[in-house]
């Protein structure tokens, strides 16, 4: 078994990764659903936007399910903190992703133009929804979330749904819904042709410009606007997890002390930037696959900015410092965290594996004659 | 101290949430190996009717099982957002199984049920029945996973608390993964699944089959779903989650409040048929016995005793009272760890933590612990045994119901004279709702028999809720509610539309109702 501060490192990367993967592949679904509505002009076009993710949306949401579940088994101070203080904003999420299942697969069903367009709808908030929300709490963690921890570890929020909306974590809201517009955009022009090609590729340009413009504004207002957080007394890696066994305080420019510290996690953010803009090139070019591939990286960069920023802390807290959740204090048990590691280790590769072959079986264009020939089977 | 109402609703919420997926759950396990069974026909015979019967039992099955999707997600962010005390204290050891269960089994199921759905066309045929193979493993497997963790709630194998983290934490993986009750468990659930799946295809074909429309297509079903019936009720029945009451004082303790059962009776003991138990006399004012029955369902033998409601309760009485110094010990500990008085005091008393906990739902400062609230206590350690007793009962009059009507549906299949039957096929019709009230008494009888615990034993349902405000549960529960009736109506409005326009759906040209479809 691997000594447990090795173990607790590998899980913030695992978690990294995952929280990756949701983003890269149920993230491209998502931005699919956002722009739906866009830039599919009439039924028929809707139906191809629909289906260029059709066979592949449910298996890519188990990204999310698996991401919350690996945290639940992990992290599970932070998913049972997190969870519950955040408490209107995860349902919201919830309700916001209850349109995707039943909006692919009842949307087609009936063809009553209402009927349709209303799931039309449902699919783009079930795409806008969720990546809003998600940016909105990272957000929320720069500045800390209040909450606290008595003796027994009952943790206690006391912040309010509307204190999350704060102007930087909305900004940070529009950063993450970028993203995953700019994503699904990309991955738009690999699948369609035509018209809605034409257009998903100025979505490309717009979103991928959002997404440059309020990454770098979020970044700026970090290194001069925010406190940080940072853990001012030692640090056992090696103890057992107590979240109220340490002292925490808070000083301007902290958030961006790890870059200094470790000055290689500054090919981050520059990943960031070379991804999306290279994303945006190749999309142009017609290189579509590639772009793809481009803005998956610049995903890799965005998370893993905000990842290495908040490192080692996860959750911190703004009422009661010492209560701050960190990589080194919430973690599960030497054990768990080794069993887990060996499911993700001897799962992850089949299950790559396979949603590749799925991919290679739905390959090629989504055109207005595959949905006629497929009047009964498609979405 | 946290609100009742707040527990209350806590608890409604769930309630409600789970019994709604587990609508759509049962029907998706048994409706996935009856499209194998389908398709595999359909590869061996190489006759196109099988292929049209998986591809259109196949659409209704995708009408259901977006419904599952969609509140299966549900489930898995209420613990966090419901029940945070309970997923800090034994996330160590719940979250795995239902981590692994992501890993293993949706992703399986998930990327494979959208290859069934579009590869009919870029795949061979060996290839298309491997991925609808695959979905089914993926969906029991997912199952499977499920019931390691729920088996794990009603006998907590395999972990141990820790007074340093303030939690539960996994020690024998293999411990969790092998629980008798969580085998037990999965084996009775996804029998239950596959009657469900046999009953949905038994009754819409008979309706077919009434109406005199596309009867080959019909008959065929009702042949393939008899026979998988018969298979799975027989399962159900004999592989019973009685072989799993032996094991834990939770399923003892449900066993004893199911079967009304107040006294140790001597070996073995006998069967309630009918009962009227009452709560406040801890006896039963009038009831029918079947000698002998009880004690051999059981535990399987003519001579271990089965222990009645009022032993088990003297049982929890000293637990209680014992788990009262490791309850004050381990507060000791978390104020100064290296109390070694309190050490000494919480290691003698560990094992009985969670009873003292049960204390803490009516005092927090022990001092003020009285004989009365001690009482209060044992009390509370049995379910209510009236709803218990007739769930029980209700859920295993409806398995002997449907083990007739399969048995009645095979026989006439192997006749080949099912036709001819009007009655029969009128009888499968009316029992369509008979598998899904079932599956829900037996989740009812589970897990309200296992209050007033999350985790029997260890952990009381009172302290596991999250603290939100009873407001937040209000809406929450009324934003479920809404959303969840209006999923209900129009999944039930697609799911009668295509069932009733039958395999014409499908726009082959080969059966009635084509024009039908919209």
């Amino acid at each position: 078994m691997l000594d447990y501060p090795t173990l607790k490192l590998i899980w913030w990367l695992l978690v990294g990764v995952l929280l990756v993967g949701f983003a890269i592949m149920d993230g491209h679904d998502m931005g699919v659903g956002t722009l739906l509505p866009f830039v599919g002009k009439n039924d028929v076009e809707r139906r191809v936007v629909i289906n260029t993710v059709g066979p592949h949306w449910d298996g890519n949401q188990v990204w999310f399910i698996t991401a919350g579940g690996a945290i639940f088994a992990a992290w599970p101070l932070v998913y049972a903190t997190a969870f519950s203080g955040f408490y209107w904003a995860m349902l919201i999420v919830l309700w916001a992703l209850f349109f995707r299942p039943v909006g692919f697969d009842y949307r087609s069903k009936i063809a009553n133009p209402t009927w349709r367009s209303t799931w039309d709808w449902g699919l783009f908030v079930g795409g806008a929804v969720p990546p809003l929300i998600f940016g909105v709490a990272f957000g929320n963690l720069f500045q800390g979330v209040p909450f606290q921890f008595d003796d027994h570890l009952v943790s206690t929020y006391t912040g309010s749904f509307w204190g999350l909306l704060n102007p930087f974590a909305l900004l940070c809201g529009i950063v993450s819904t970028a993203m995953i517009t700019f994503h699904g955009a990309i991955y738009l022009t690999h699948r369609t042709e035509g018209e809605i090609q034409r257009r998903t590729r100025r979505a490309t340009l717009i979103f991928g410009s959002l997404l440059l413009v309020t990454f770098s504004l979020a970044g700026f207002w970090l290194w001069q606007g925010i406190a940080g957080y940072a853990i001012s007394s030692p640090i056992d890696p090696a103890a057992l997890p107590n979240p109220l066994g340490k002292t925490v305080l808070r000083e301007s420019g902290a958030w961006l002390a790890n870059y200094g510290k470790y000055p290689a996690s500054i090919a981050l953010p520059m990943l960031a930037y070379l991804g999306t803009l290279s994303a945006m090139l190749l999309a142009t070019k017609g290189r579509t696959l590639a772009a793809f591939v481009a803005s998956s990286l610049a995903i890799v960069g965005v998370i893993g900015t905000a990842g290495v920023s908040l490192f080692p802390f996860v959750m911190p807290s703004s009422t009661d410092l010492r209560s701050s959740l960190t990589v080194w204090d919430s973690v599960s048990s030497q054990l768990t965290l080794n069993i887990m590691l060996w499911a993700t280790l001897i799962f992850m590769p089949l299950i790559i594996i396979y949603t590749g072959w799925a991919y290679k079986v739905m390959a090629g264009k989504v055109t207005a004659a595959y949905i006629r020939e497929n009047e009964h089977a498609a979405y | 101290m946290l609100s009742e109402q707040l527990v209350d609703l806590s608890r409604l919420q769930f309630a409600v949430t789970a019994l709604y997926h587990f609508l759509f759950v049962p029907l998706t396990i048994g409706m996935t190996w009856i499209l194998v069974i389908m398709e595999s026909v359909y590869l061996l015979t190489g006759k196109t009717i099988y292929q049209d019967m998986t591809r259109f039992w196949g659409k209704l099955f995708g009408i259901n099982f977006a419904l599952g999707v969609t509140t299966g997600i549900t489930m898995e962010f209420q613990f966090g957002t419901n029940w945070a005390y309970y997923s800090h204290y034994v996330g160590d050891i719940f979250g795995a199984p239902l981590a692994i269960e992501g890993l293993m089994a949706f992703f399986l199921e998930s990327t494979f049920i959208g290859l069934f759905f579009f590869g009919w066309d870029r795949l061979s045929r060996k290839q298309h029945l491997l991925v609808t193979l695959l979905m089914a493993i993926g969906t029991n497997l997912s199952a499977l996973w499920i019931l390691i963790a729920n088996g794990w709630m009603q006998n907590p194998v395999g972990a141990e608390f820790s007074y340093v983290t303030m939690r539960m934490e996994m020690v024998d993986f293999w411990a969790v993964v092998f629980n008798p009750d969580a085998q037990a468990k999965f084996v009775h659930t996804v029998s239950a699944g596959y009657v469900t799946g046999a009953m949905f295809v038994l009754s819409i074909s008979s309706w077919y089959l009434l109406r005199g429309r596309d009867i080959e297509f019909a008959r065929k079903s009702f042949s393939i779903a008899a026979a998988f019936g018969f298979a799975s009720i027989c399962s159900v029945i004999v592989l019973g989650d009685e072989s799993g009451y032996t094991v834990g004082g939770a399923q003892q303790t449900k066993l004893a409040a199911m079967e009304a059962m107040w006294e140790t009776e001597p070996a073995p003991a006998g069967f309630n048929l009918i009962a009227i138990p009452n709560e406040k006399a801890m006896k039963n004012d009038f009831a029918i016995e079947i000698p002998w029955v009880m004690g051999l369902l059981g535990t399987r033998s003519l001579d271990r005793q089965i222990p009645g409601i009022k032993e088990i309760k003297e049982k929890n009485r000293e637990r209680i009272i014992n788990g009262m110094h490791a309850v004050v010990a381990l507060d000791a500990l978390r104020r100064n760890p290296d109390d070694a008085a309190m050490k000494t005091q919480f290691a003698a008393h560990q094992a009985d933590l969670g009873f003292g906990l049960l204390l803490r739902k009516y005092v927090s400062n022990f001092d003020l612990v009285s004989p009365e609230i001690i009482q209060k206590a044992v009390d509370d350690t049995i379910p209510r045994v009236a709803p218990m007793f007739w769930s029980f009962r209700l859920m295993v009059g409806f398995g002997f119901l449907m083990l007739a009507l399969f048995g009645a549906a095979l026989w006439s299949s192997v006749k080949g004279n099912c036709l001819g039957k009007p009655w029969l096929q009128r009888w499968a019709l009316w029992m369509l709702p008979i598998p899904w009230l079932s599956c829900e008494l037996g989740w009812f009888v589970a897990e309200y028999g296992r209050q007033p615990w999350t985790i029997y034993g260890v952990l009381p349902t009172h302290l596991s809720v999250s603290t939100l405000s009873v407001g937040s549960l209000y809406g929450s529960l009324a934003g479920f509610v809404g959303f969840y009736t209006v999923l209900l109506i129009v999944e039930m409005y697609l799911m009668q539309k295509f069932a009733k326009q039958g395999p014409g759906s499908l726009g082959t040209g080969r059966y009635a109702n084509e024009a039908a479809h919209a």
